[in-house]
């Protein structure tokens, strides 16, 4: 049997950015969380922020060696596996990884060292920046890295010639139509990662009755801040980039907002059961006209479907994982406002403490967040099939011809079988973190 | 200079400041799978572990500005080692993560499994990265439309296995003087015996790659030997090499490391200048062999790029040096520790 070198790619791009990408948002999230932490330790003299950004601070040093140890494997793979798509766009798509390494990486993976184990050896204040460093440096990444994909969304500053694309102007390529809304909207859904985590962990201290103290503090401030961020997620963020999807990928905002026929008037789909081939919607439960107000913000706005734009020769993504994973992840966002809304009403009541069962529940709702990550990529992704660079080049000519699909199919295995071990003892070690929980600090850090 | 020579020169800037900084905790990472107690393997990741994960960017930052600058470079060379470097990634991954699971857990059985994990994910890219660069040296088989089809065999033949032990040998050695700054007594002494004895595998391995490289790769040497830059880089070669020894002799380990830094830089210096201005020759016609001309991005990508390296590099090697600056000294075992 031939194994398909192409398709075995493809699986493994997914598996290898499927699994990194649960690792980014934590480690943004929670550098911008340690970096609060830090500094009301450090200006207050609050020693129990102190100890939770210590405490913290050593989840952010897990999760991040792992982002690090996955996130080289996407570096490499374009060059491995997507060697025809490297030659194509590597005028205009290597700068933005390669900016990001200079601009991002050095800065995030030099200072977290100092970070970790600095604390004794410098002042306060350029322990703390050394924090703040950590979080401007993983932001610029993930900044870099949606510049690069970005221009596969919506490509721009570019011209076809001599057989691939050349760059004609770098801040067109750079700052295309969807880089702003994406950047903002990914980076909003990591911090929302971070503070579901620190709420998580700080509840399970609070039932546990470990270092309560340091715990309340760090509960509270997650609580407030996952609410604000939770908001921003949904708007203005996310609709921006809805908005944005509208304008300039017509194929995937229909087949998200699960728009088989065009209509003036459009609804939004709440609920419907999605089929493929061809894609059919049916049980559809919809509010008329909310979708072309919110896309074009006019009611009675025409908002093309599927079917119009096949007409007009445009293929469309697969409709069912598109629309399936849109909706998962809009009820996840949803959800993440009503649970820290409801944890911060009983934190205005002073009942947030006593309340078990809502500080019994946290701890689960910590991988929603990824969850919902995972599922905002895969529209992103699969919503722009079937194209790598959105009507520029297909994904089915982007693969690597000169690798055999006995030496994917062997790669696919090699990671899966490692990342299986990595996350399970990803899990196993943050669960030894977390009951330990923070520790006392001595004499010497507190002075 | 040219915009594309320019590009030639950064990529080797990045590249040997990886051999260098990554190549020392490399040799620690090496040399881990021989230390005699805990404590001793706790001064090992000690003294390493603020700036390995640094060190390790400025492969991906070579690799990022390879794709950037000479895109055809990468998509060839990265296709063509599939398997080699699937290998090298396994190693990087277990590597990358083992100082921070090891740490987690007080059992002897635990922390050996990831002593070893650590160990061989040094070893292999220390051998690997010989390996690739022989095979580039000695060109792989590309195709006049640019196709290359390269079995995971035959990147195993004996000249890039020589250059393999070859680096290895040379990243245990800096490994070994840099441990040698960090450690005391017993461990130190130690140190700088291992020093003494990667310097001699050292020094015997270039000696028999120079002359095996007159018949793996003879047109390398064609054109090299009347540039003055090849030259010099050998001068200082030998120099610095000699020097690496004396001051290890002398009880003076940060001498005998920079030393050993020069030593690296000059090995890549001469490897570059025997390339230039080919950055893969193809082993069937080397008319069909990758140059920084043929295979590199526009004019207008390579100018943007050198805008963001001179802005960003710079800032990087300030404050890059003001941490070594900071974690200067011998390694002092505490809380903090791995």
């Amino acid at each position: 049997m031939e194994l398909d070198a192409l398709l075995l790619s493809r699986l493994q791009f997914a598996l290898t950015i499927g699994f990194h990408f649960l690792f980014p948002p934590l480690s943004i999230g929670l550098a911008w969380l340690v970096v609060i932490m830090e500094w009301r330790g450090w200006k207050r003299g609050d020693e129990d922020y102190v100890r939770a950004g210590k405490f913290f601070g050593k989840i952010l040093g897990v999760t991040f060696a792992v982002g690090v140890a996955t996130g080289i494997v996407m570096e490499f793979q374009f060059g491995t596996n997507w060697a025809q798509y490297s030659k194509f766009v590597g005028d205009i798509f290597g700068a933005p990884l390669a900016a990001e390494a200079i601009f991002a990486f050095f800065l995030e993976s030099t200072f977290l060292g100092l970070y970790l184990f600095g604390r004794k050896k410098v002042s306060k204040g350029m322990h703390w920046f050394s924090a703040l460093m950590v979080a401007v440096g993983s932001t610029l990444s993930a900044f870099w890295i949606i510049v690069a994909n970005s221009w596969q969304q919506t490509p721009a500053g570019f011209e076809i010639r001599n057989g691939r694309a050349e760059l004609t102007s770098f801040a067109e390529a750079a700052f295309n139509a969807s880089t702003w809304p994406r950047f903002f909207h990914t980076f909003d859904a990591c911090l929302v990662a971070g503070a579901f985590l620190v709420a998580g962990v700080s509840a399970y201290l609070v039932v546990k009755n470990n270092a309560v103290e340091v715990a309340r503090k760090s509960l509270r401030l997650s609580l407030i801040f996952g609410l604000i961020v939770s908001l921003l997620a949904l708007f203005p963020t996310g609709d921006w980039h809805a908005k944005q999807v509208a304008r300039t990928q017509p194929e995937k905002f229909a087949a998200m907002e699960g728009l088989t026929k065009g209509k003036t008037r459009a609804p939004l789909v709440v609920f419907g059961n999605p089929k493929d081939r061809p894609p059919t919607l049916s049980f559809e439960l919809g509010i008329p006209g909310v979708l072309s107000l919110l896309a074009f913000g006019d009611v009675s706005a025409y908002v093309p479907g599927i079917e119009d734009l096949r007409k007009e020769g445009h293929p469309t993504p697969p409709f069912v994982a598109t629309f399936v994973s849109f909706h998962t992840m809009v009820g996840l966002g949803l959800l993440f406002i009503l649970q820290s809304l409801l944890g911060v009403f009983l934190l205005c009541r002073k009942k947030l403490v006593d309340t078990h069962w809502y500080l019994k529940l946290l701890p689960w709702v910590i991988p929603l967040p990824l969850l919902a990550c995972e599922f905002g990529w895969i529209v992103a992704e699969v919503g722009r099939q079937p194209w790598v660079v959105y009507r520029v080049l297909k994904t089915a000519d982007a693969y690597s011809t000169n690798v055999t699909g006995g030496e994917v199919l062997f790669s696919i295995i090699m990671f899966g079988a490692i990342y299986a071990v990595l996350g399970a003892l990803y899990v196993y070690t943050l669960a030894r973190i977390v009951k330990r929980g923070p520790q006392s600090l001595t004499a010497e850090e507190v002075h | 200079m040219d915009l594309n020579t320019t590009w030639f020169l950064l990529i080797w800037v990045l590249l040997t400041g990886y051999a260098i900084l990554d190549g020392f905790d490399l040799g620690v990472g090496v040399l881990h799978l021989f230390a005699r107690d805990e404590r001793e393997r706790r001064i090992h990741t000690g003294a390493i572990g603020p700036f390995w994960d640094g060190n390790e960017v400025w492969l991906l930052t070579g690799a990022g500005a390879l794709f950037a600058a000479f895109p055809v470079v990468y998509a060839t060379v990265f296709s063509s080692f599939y398997l080699a470097l699937m290998l090298l990634l396994f190693a990087l991954i277990c590597r990358a993560v083992s100082l921070e699971f090891r740490s987690q857990v007080d059992s002897p059985g635990w922390r050996r499994a990831w002593d070893w994990a650590f160990g061989l994910g040094s070893l292999i890219p220390a051998i690997l990265f010989g390996v690739a660069i022989g095979n580039i040296l000695r060109g792989i088989p590309i195709e006049a439309d640019g196709r290359a089809n390269v079995s995971f065999a035959s990147l195993l033949n004996p000249y890039a296995l020589l250059i393999g032990v070859l680096s290895l040998a040379m990243f245990t050695m800096h490994g070994a003087a840099f441990l040698a700054i960090k450690s005391e007594g017993d461990l130190q002494r130690r140190a700088a015996r291992w020093v003494f004895g990667a310097w001699v595998v050292f020094v015997i391995l270039y000696l028999s790659t120079f002359a095996a490289t007159f018949y793996a790769a003879p047109f390398l040497f064609e054109g090299a030997f009347s540039r003055a830059l090849f030259w010099v880089f050998l001068v200082i070669l030998l120099l610095a090499a000699v020097y690496t020894f004396v001051a290890n002799r002398a009880g003076k380990y940060l001498r005998s490391f920079l030393a050993s830094s020069v030593s690296i830089a000059s090995v890549m210096g001469l490897t570059a200048v025997c390339l230039f201005p080919r950055v893969v020759p193809s082993s069937l016609d080397l008319a069909h062999s990758l140059t920084v001309y043929n295979a590199s991005s526009t004019p207008r990508t390579l100018t943007v790029m050198l805008i963001i390296a001179l802005v960003g590099m710079p800032i990087v090697i300030a404050y890059s040096a003001y941490i070594y600056r900071v974690f200067a000294g011998k390694v002092v075992i505490s809380q903090e520790s791995y």
